[in-house]
């Protein structure tokens, strides 16, 4: 009931600012962030123990807060549930929403929001208790399975199931955590979501081994902030910010070395990157350092996956397609120009 | 001096104008609310309207009364939530009602032990979010059954696992339908017979046992005919076949969770109905009623009762309202009642004020009808002037 009482709100709030000026010039007179992100999902957006939010979407904001606001603090974090996530955004709630999206047609053309730029190339998969002895996906013809409302999920899920003859009765839970007590009581023969939120999830677990993640992505999922519709500054901003993380990882440029290159690389894209030459900022609205301090708040691409996703994690999620395109992956960064 | 009819005296015409404000002031409210969104929707391009209703859902669902399949429309899979809605407010009503009497009963009982188990119950359960109550016999359901490969097996045909309770599905074979055919002239039969006692009373004041006619009738016509028929019917077992049980019925944890809150909750509420209900019963007329011989159960049904109900209908409307509202916490549990569904419908097409609009729409015509009905029968309780 909550939860839709905050929707009703959301429609609400959606009636009530006829006019919005720009996002940007929002964003700097308020002085802070409000950023959409997820209700806790290890490695993507989680409280510590201190209740400072950590994760690689966590970071994504962090990096536009120092990049617009010189801090990567002034952001106020909104835990949403998946099924307010665009309307948050399209209702102006929240300037900026990095919160495992994933980009599809229709919420890009029809729901209010622009996406930014791909930051993780997910699929969606199963998991489901060793015991049961599956090895692949195709062979859970009569199970039942857990997953969460308002996703992409339900209908991957039902597609999958039609696409492959199967039967496959779905649990649809609210909330991720009951959907997750159903799973571990039993109630479900699987568990389906995003991959890497099957990784992550997983080690919540009493005993993580126990469970095992199926070999079968049966979808794609490339995962992007979002912003309000229609604000064309602002959408660029968050785009060649995220941008700007996955150059400086093609160019070596990390939080500890940020400063050193700005001053002594004699690298013609890294000084315009840097702001030594040219004026990339100004065109984004921004001043000559918007990237150097980015990267200062959290580091390049690869340090940020490393830090919540790499080998020395709990998760270990290997990087896969998430590699740069020079070493096989996806990422394929723009040009700063 | 007549007075003319166009002359009104000074406050008529103040309040007239007062009201005429205000009420141009809501109209142009909600006016300005509606332009608003509509405009604010379209500089965002977000989709209105109920156009998606049509389109396919893609979308799964767990447990649906009529055959549904992910290539039927939005509006079928809607559809299917609220037939959902309906089965658990229908059957919530009726089980809340029979416990709420016996509780009711219990709480007003001279025995001492009774009284206080019903008082104990009531103030426990009133006294407990709804929610909280759902998550607990959610938790019992599936932490006290085994999984399926496991299952109990009480009776043959019967499993229980915490997948849900199986039961043999019956197969109707010719000749069924005059097993069928049996029932009606049985309940056919019961209502001559009471009709017929009834009159028999009224002119000869003679009393003749026709409840349990009548349940003879209808007991033993269909029995015949079973036995006359051979039993025309066939059972088609639940078998374990792979992950799950396939085939005969199944009643899932989420619906036996939702109904067994739902029906404990709001119990408590309707037992404090039936409580004060009998308690605004003066102690005189019992005792007059006992003075002219009648015995207990006619003393309750002829005496207490029909003053008892007038104070019981109306608070209980209340409460079925509630309990019809309340079964929107489904969602938490994971049964797709109408809201589950519609959320799932938001997530895909991101239309939350159509979605929310048809809830409304949905919620207020169930609780006007149970009104209505509720009204009906209250206005039929009430004292009659003769």
């Amino acid at each position: 009931m909550k939860k839709v009482m905050v929707l009703i709100v959301l429609s609400i709030v959606m009636t009530a600012a006829t006019a919005w000026s720009g996002t940007l010039e929002d964003v700097q007179k308020k002085g802070i962030l409000a950023c959409g992100i997820s209700e806790g999902v290890p490695g993507f957006s989680i409280p510590d123990s201190k209740g400072h939010w950590v994760g690689f979407d966590v970071d994504m904001a962090r990096a536009v807060a120092a990049a617009v606001l010189s801090d990567p603090e002034k952001i106020k974090f909104v835990p949403l549930a998946s099924k307010q996530k665009i309307i948050a955004v399209s209702s102006g709630q929240v300037d900026l929403t990095s919160r495992t999206t994933t980009w599809t047609l229709k919420r890009d053309a029809k729901q209010g929001v622009d996406f930014t730029t791909i930051v993780f190339y997910d699929g969606q998969g199963f998991m489901v208790p060793k015991s049961l002895g599956v090895e692949s996906a195709t062979k859970i013809d009569g199970a039942t399975v857990c997953v969460t409302a308002g996703t992409t999920s339900e209908l991957n899920l039902a597609d999958f199931a039609r696409l492959h003859g199967l039967k496959i009765e779905a649990l649809v839970f609210d909330g991720k955590k009951e959907a997750l007590n159903a799973y571990t009581a039993g109630r479900c023969d699987g568990f389906t979501t995003d991959v890497s939120q099957l990784a992550s999830l997983r080690t919540t677990f009493a005993s993580p081994m126990a469970h095992k993640i199926l070999p079968e992505v049966i979808s794609k999922e490339p995962l992007s902030p979002l912003v309000r519709h229609g604000d064309n500054q602002w959408k660029d901003i968050v785009t060649w910010v995220i941008n700007g993380l996955i150059a400086a990882e093609e160019n070596g440029i990390t939080a500890a070395n940020v400063e050193e290159m700005k001053v002594k690389s004699n690298n013609p894209v890294i000084q315009r990157m840097l702001g030594q030459s040219g004026d990339t900022g100004s065109y984004l609205g921004l001043d000559k350092e918007w990237l150097v301090r980015a990267i200062k708040a959290v580091g390049n691409y690869g340090e940020i996956y490393d830090r919540h996703f790499g080998p020395s994690t709990k998760l270990n999620i290997p990087r896969g397609v998430n590699k740069l395109w020079t070493q096989g992956g996806l990422h394929y960064a723009l040009p700063i120009r | 001096m007549k007075q003319s009819p166009f002359v009104f005296s000074k406050s008529f015409i103040t309040t007239l104008l007062l009201q005429t404000a205000v009420l141009s002031i809501i109209f142009y409210g909600v006016y300005t609310l509606l332009v608003n969104t509509q405009a604010n929707l379209e500089a965002r391009n977000i989709a209105s309207g109920f156009g998606f209703l049509s389109l396919e859902s893609g979308m799964p669902i767990s447990n649906s009364l009529l055959p549904y399949s992910p290539t039927d429309s939005y509006g079928y899979a809607f559809l299917m939530g609220v037939f959902n809605t309906l089965y658990v407010a229908f059957f919530g009503i009726v089980l809340a009602t029979l416990l709420g009497i016996l509780i009711g009963v219990a709480r007003v009982s001279g025995n001492w032990l009774v009284s206080k188990l019903a008082e104990i119950y009531v103030e426990v359960l009133r006294n407990i979010p709804l929610l909280l109550v759902l998550f607990f016999t959610y938790t019992i359901a599936l932490a006290a059954l085994p999984i399926p490969r496991k299952s109990l097996n009480p009776f043959t045909g019967f499993f229980l696992n915490n997948r849900g309770i199986y039961f043999p599905r019956p197969i109707p074979e010719s000749g069924f339908w005059l097993v069928c055919l049996a029932v009606l002239a049985g309940i056919v039969t019961a209502f001559f017979i009471h009709r017929h006692a009834t009159r028999l009373h009224r002119e000869t004041g003679r009393v003749i046992p026709s409840f349990t006619l009548g349940m003879i009738a209808i007991i033993a016509t269909p029995a015949i005919a079973w036995w006359l028929t051979g039993g025309p019917m066939s059972w088609e077992y639940a078998v374990l076949k792979g992950f799950n049980f396939k085939g005969g019925l199944v009643i899932r944890p989420e619906f036996s969770a939702l109904m067994t809150g739902l029906i404990l909750y709001t119990a408590a509420f309707i037992g404090e109905n039936v409580r004060s209900g009998i308690q605004s019963v003066g102690i005189g007329q019992i005792n007059s009623s006992k003075a002219l011989g009648l015995p207990p159960g006619l003393t309750m049904r002829k005496v207490v009762l029909p003053q008892a109900l007038r104070v019981i209908i109306p608070a209980t409307t209340n409460d079925y309202t509630s309990l019809v509202k309340n079964s929107s916490l489904a969602v938490a549990i994971g049964y797709p009642d109408m809201v589950s569904i519609g959320g799932t419908i938001i997530g895909q097409n991101d239309q939350a004020i159509e979605v929310i609009a048809l809830w409304m729409g949905v919620y207020m015509t169930i609780n006007l009808v149970i009104s209505l009905i509720m009204n009906w029968l209250n206005a039929k309780v009430q004292l009659i002037g003769r």
